[in-house]
């Protein structure tokens, strides 16, 4: 529709994806030149195992939140699922068997969003607040607050191995293999197609013929399986079961998802973004830390750049309407209506 | 057809996890014991070995906003006075195992060479503190230990038995040895908690002395402030003959007294405990609690700063039965486990409480 | 977030010009439905222990409600507009610090100032939240979030790990938390009065009623000319007020402050609203059942020890309740519509 917006090169750098990567690229740059201690293998590693949930757990919330969804109970599901494993290792089982069943029993809790939501027919926002409390509280209920920590070291020790005689640890695969599936489900399938048609307008996607409940199940099952897996990685990595594990975490990554540019209304952002925003928000906290930063900022720079990422694109948009508004005077009917009803400029009173 | 899809896929789903749950039999169960890697001390102790200047003397709190630790680590900085070390305190700002972790990296990274730690978990911390000490740092924890194999030596505030000792002395005199007692606690995993509570049920039961009092629960208020309130309401509404409570945790304390000073209850329902005296100083006053008790925090940092040089100096290894000399203290030796006692409690009356400001 | 074209909330029939009346009875059933729970839980408490309903336990029932009522009642105006705020725990923690630091610095304000200036505070939290929402056009859910840890932030940084205890505040003040009025609390007194009067703003103001029909339907309040973007800010700053008199009130009744004042909070609040049968998407809900559901997730905290129920199942109940509560809404929100096109049938 506007002229201005020509090479395909340009349109991908206006991207809010581009501007992530490009805001962690800059991150990077000055923390290497910055601070003492950053720049080094060692503490990568250390910065790699610290996201490493919230990357895992980032994956599926992309998805879900692009159809116009939400999972709050994603640090729950990962709480039970850590409390679950502990108890099982206490009762005796193997290892190799708990593992799959807390997989499962991740899908299952997940399945259950999912059916409330689509059978149902309740807003997941409600419903994940509603089963976030219930995970965490079946967790206290299964292990109480005690802890089980004699997992063998074959275990936790493989948890943060490294790769060979590199400082990267191994569940960087994981993420990347992981991120690949989701990565190739979202931009290269019809089921991502059929996903941003359905954050768009549920309704019209229906009548397109996508099973729009089915999917939506899906992605809720596939959410729940992801977070046990990144329970059960938890779990080994402190080699510590306990049912407060990850407590709040699924604020840290709603933040991630939204900073790497998904919509919280649904229908846009790319995966590539949300890796870049996770990324963001473990470099800036380790970078800040290493600079003795305390606990406090830490928490107002998260917060801030929360919120100015996605007021400054708003504020951006708007601008540019009323320049456009402005600038040819016999177009003034058509450019009053335009804040409201354009696309872009997403209405106040919706979350 | 929405329904049979879902019912194949979640028979699909439950098959497999059967499938892997077979095939795995005989698979890593919790009898296979292993052993650890083992990063134990290593090399002689020199007793004679001069502290150097500079040392980066690290403290890891259990939560940075804590009152407690906040009082606690004067005695850090203190030391770093002492020493012409560099002083540092960090930490997370909520009390959690995993948060600790992060913060353990990040002082090992920037080159400490002694952190002084009050453990969340003991065991969650694990794994980061052994890649600190191989990375050079010397560990000591205060307050709340760890396993022993992931660290150098650890401060105890007091010894167990000691607190045991002085809290059920005290619960007794208050109730003239008669009555139903109950005990609210910190969090059920807190491991000096959890050994308090067992040594004061062993004295009680043990001791003649203490035939006429019965311990009828134990209720835990997480150290939250509100929590704990609620909990103290829950007892007496619970336990109409309750005599008496003791509360091994400052938050605890302070908010049963809170609760006992507004209630019906006050001057019939003994409390007391450990609790600071600034925290207890109102309801001392307004005849609440006749008694209770409590280390010096800010020495048993102290004392954690000094066995940190210590041991960075090679005055120490961590082995049994090494001494070495903590400034204003005076001279102390290595307990099994590499354990050091900071010494005997000491207990806030009337008389007392206002010699005292912390 | 999509929801609202699957699940039509009970308003569209009380602002669509529908039946008005089938709205109220669903409301009236919902309160109804809720206060049938609570007398429910305290019958079966107090046969298990008589204690329960001992004027003591009484009291203290009513002064736990206390605080969680005012944030209720505040979250559901911001609700009602199809909004949210999760910043309330974070805000009600920074202005208890604020009330207790004023104590310490200026000793001789009177008691009354230093409340007003906690209020103050509140409504300037809610105004940041407000001004982001309604100017900047983003959503309240990631602003609140953000703002959740902006405004806890500050108060680490205002407390910087001290703590303020009894003994740094004036008597008087504290003595407000222990106060009561022929046997109730003051401060459970205070939390009635706010909620009659936000109740009563809300069912029988012009600007009351439009919060409700911002929340059913955003764009028609617009074109009905509805200044839309001022009601929603004075929202945001009507619920940071509340929240800031729920801080004052935290600090007379506890006496001992730090910066985890309030940690968590948020979600407790948005359980009680919609407990309480405040519709998550807007546009339905009344402060009465969010302040009964408040009261209703505080009996449960006390009555479960009573019971002798294991503590941990706490919170287990709670998010069960929950999915109960708008399980439940949504039963009646299908009912009432079926029965709306039955009448239309019959009566063409």
């Amino acid at each position: 529709m506007a002229p201005e917006s020509t090479s395909p090169l340009r349109r991908l750098l206006a991207t809010r994806e581009a501007s992530v990567v490009g805001a962690l690229i800059v991150t990077v740059i000055a923390a290497s030149f910055w601070i003492e201690g950053f720049a080094t293998g060692r503490n990568t590693g250390f910065l790699i195992l610290d996201i490493a949930a919230i990357a895992l757990i980032a994956l599926p919330m992309t998805l879900i939140v692009i159809t116009g969804e939400i999972d709050l109970s994603v640090a729950s599901t990962l709480g039970l699922t850590s409390a679950v494993m502990g108890q099982l290792w206490v009762m005796g089982l193997p290892l190799e068997t708990i593992v799959p069943l807390c997989v499962v029993l991740g899908a299952v809790l997940g399945a259950v969003n999912g059916l409330l939501v689509t059978v149902a027919g309740l807003p997941s926002l409600a419903v994940t607040i509603g089963t976030m409390a219930l995970y965490r509280g079946l967790a206290y209920v299964v292990l109480g607050d005690r802890a089980v920590a004699d997992f063998p070291f074959s275990w936790t020790g493989g948890a943060t191995a490294r790769i060979g005689e590199t400082q990267i640890p191994w569940v960087v695969l994981l993420v990347i293999g992981l991120a690949v599936v989701f990565g190739v489900v979202l931009h290269a399938t019809p089921v991502g197609r059929a996903l941003y048609a359905i954050g768009n307008n549920d309704e019209a996607a229906r009548f397109s013929g996508i099973s729009v409940r089915m999917t939506k199940l899906w992605l809720f099952v596939a959410s729940g399986a992801v977070s046990a897996v990144a329970g059960v990685f938890w779990t080994l990595q402190y080699s510590s079961a306990r049912a407060d594990n990850a407590a709040g975490l699924e604020l840290s990554v709603v933040a991630a998802v939204l900073l790497g540019g998904v919509s919280i209304f649904g229908g846009s952002g790319a995966l590539a973004g949300v890796i870049g925003g996770v990324l963001l928000l473990g470099t800036i906290r380790n970078a800040l830390q290493l600079a003795d930063v305390s606990s406090d900022t830490l928490s107002i720079v998260t917060g801030l750049l929360l919120v100015i990422s996605v007021v400054a694109p708003n504020v951006v948009t708007r601008l540019k309407e009323r320049r456009r508004a402005t600038a040819p005077p016999p177009d003034r009917a058509a450019a009053d209506s335009s804040p409201s009803s354009s696309p872009t400029v997403p209405a106040p009173s919706k979350r | 057809m929405f329904r049979s899809r879902m019912t194949r896929g979640i028979a699909a789903g439950a098959a497999a996890g059967l499938l892997l749950a077979v095939s795995a039999c005989g698979g890593t169960t919790r009898g296979d014991e292993e052993e650890a890697a083992e990063t134990g001390a290593v090399g002689e102790a020199d007793p004679n070995a001069e502290i150097p200047e500079g040392l980066a003397v690290s403290y890891l709190p259990k939560q940075l906003n804590n009152p407690y630790f906040t009082f606690a680590n004067t005695g850090g900085s203190e030391v770093a006075e002492e020493l012409g070390a560099e002083f540092k305190e960090v930490g997370p700002s909520e009390a959690n195992a995993s948060s600790q972790v992060s913060y353990i990296n990040t002082l090992s990274q920037q080159g400490s060479d002694v952190i002084v730690l009050a453990a969340n978990d003991p065991n969650a911390v694990c794994s980061a503190l052994n890649s600190a000490r191989q990375a050079g740092a010397k560990v000591v924890t205060y307050d709340s230990d760890t396993a022993p194999e992931c660290r150098d030596a650890f401060v105890n505030q007091a010894s167990a038995e000691g607190l045991a000792k002085v809290q059920v002395e005290m619960i007794a005199e208050q109730i003239d040895g008669e009555g139903e007692i109950a005990f609210l606690s910190a969090t059920p995993n807190a491991t000096n908690q959890n050994l308090w509570l067992e040594l004061m049920e062993e004295e009680l039961s043990s001791n003649p002395d203490y035939e006429g009092i019965e311990v009828v629960d134990t209720v835990y208020g997480n150290d939250d402030d509100q929590k704990s309130f609620q909990e103290m309401q829950g007892l007496l509404q619970t336990h109409p003959d309750l005599k008496g409570v003791v509360s091994p945790t400052t938050v605890g304390l302070a908010a049963a007294a809170r609760y006992v000073s507004d209630s019906e209850f006050k001057g019939e329902v003994a409390v007391t405990g450990l609790g600071t005296p600034n925290q207890m100083r109102e309801y001392v006053e307004n005849g609440t609690v006749e008694e209770f008790a409590l280390w010096n925090p800010k020495d048993m940092a102290y004392l954690a700063g000094y066995t940190g040089a210590a041991l960075a100096a090679g005055q120490i290894t961590g082995e049994q039965g090494q001494t070495f000399t903590a400034g204003r203290l005076g001279d102390y030796e290595i307990g099994e486990n590499g354990e050091i006692v900071l010494g005997e409690p000491t207990r806030f009356n009337a008389d007392n409480i206002d010699d005292y400001d912390f | 977030m999509s929801t609202p074209t699957t699940a039509p909330s009970p308003q569209v029939q009380e602002h669509g010009g529908g039946d008005a009346k089938a709205g109220r009875r669903l409301r009236q059933v919902r309160e109804v439905g809720i206060l049938l729970a609570l007398v429910l839980l305290i019958v079966v408490t107090t046969v298990v222990n008589p204690n329960f309903l001992s004027a003591q336990s009484l009291r203290d029932l009513l002064l736990g409600a206390t605080l969680l009522t005012i944030l209720a009642v505040g979250q559901t105006l911001v609700i009602v507009t199809r909004s949210v705020d999760l910043s309330v725990g974070s805000i009600l923690g920074l202005t208890a610090f604020a009330v207790g630091s004023l104590f310490i610095a200026f000793p001789n304000l009177p008691i009354p100032v230093v409340a007003v200036a906690g209020v103050l505070i509140g409504a300037v939290c809610g105004a940041v939240n407000g001004a982001l929402v309604a100017a900047a056009r983003v959503p309240a859910l990631v602003v609140t979030l953000g703002t959740l840890y902006v405004f806890r932030g500050v108060d680490h940084w205002l407390a910087g790990g001290r703590q303020i205890n009894a003994a740094d505040m004036p008597g008087p003040f504290l003595a407000l938390g222990r106060a009561t009025v022929l046997g109730i609390p003051v401060l459970a007194l205070v939390a009635v009065v706010v909620v009659a009067a936000v109740g009563w703003y809300l069912s029988s103001y012009r600007s009351g009623r439009e919060l409700y029909a911002i929340g059913s339907e955003p764009a028609a309040a617009r074109l009905s000319g509805i200044s839309v973007d001022r009601r929603i800010f004075a929202a945001f700053v009507a619920n940071g007020a509340l929240a800031g008199l729920a801080g004052v009130l935290y600090a007379a009744r506890f006496g001992t402050l730090d910066a985890t004042v309030g940690t968590g909070l948020e979600l407790q609040v948005v359980a009680a609203a919609v407990v309480g049968g405040v519709a998550i998407f807007g546009g339905s809900g009344t402060v009465l059942g969010a302040a009964l559901g408040a009261v209703l997730l505080t009996t449960i905290g006390s009555a479960l020890p009573i019971l002798r129920v294991d503590g941990f199942w706490q919170q287990a109940v709670v998010g069960l309740l929950i999915l109960i509560a708008i399980g439940m809404d949504r039963l009646l929100a299908v009912r009432a519509e079926r029965r709306l096109r039955g009448g239309e049938s019959r009566g063409a």
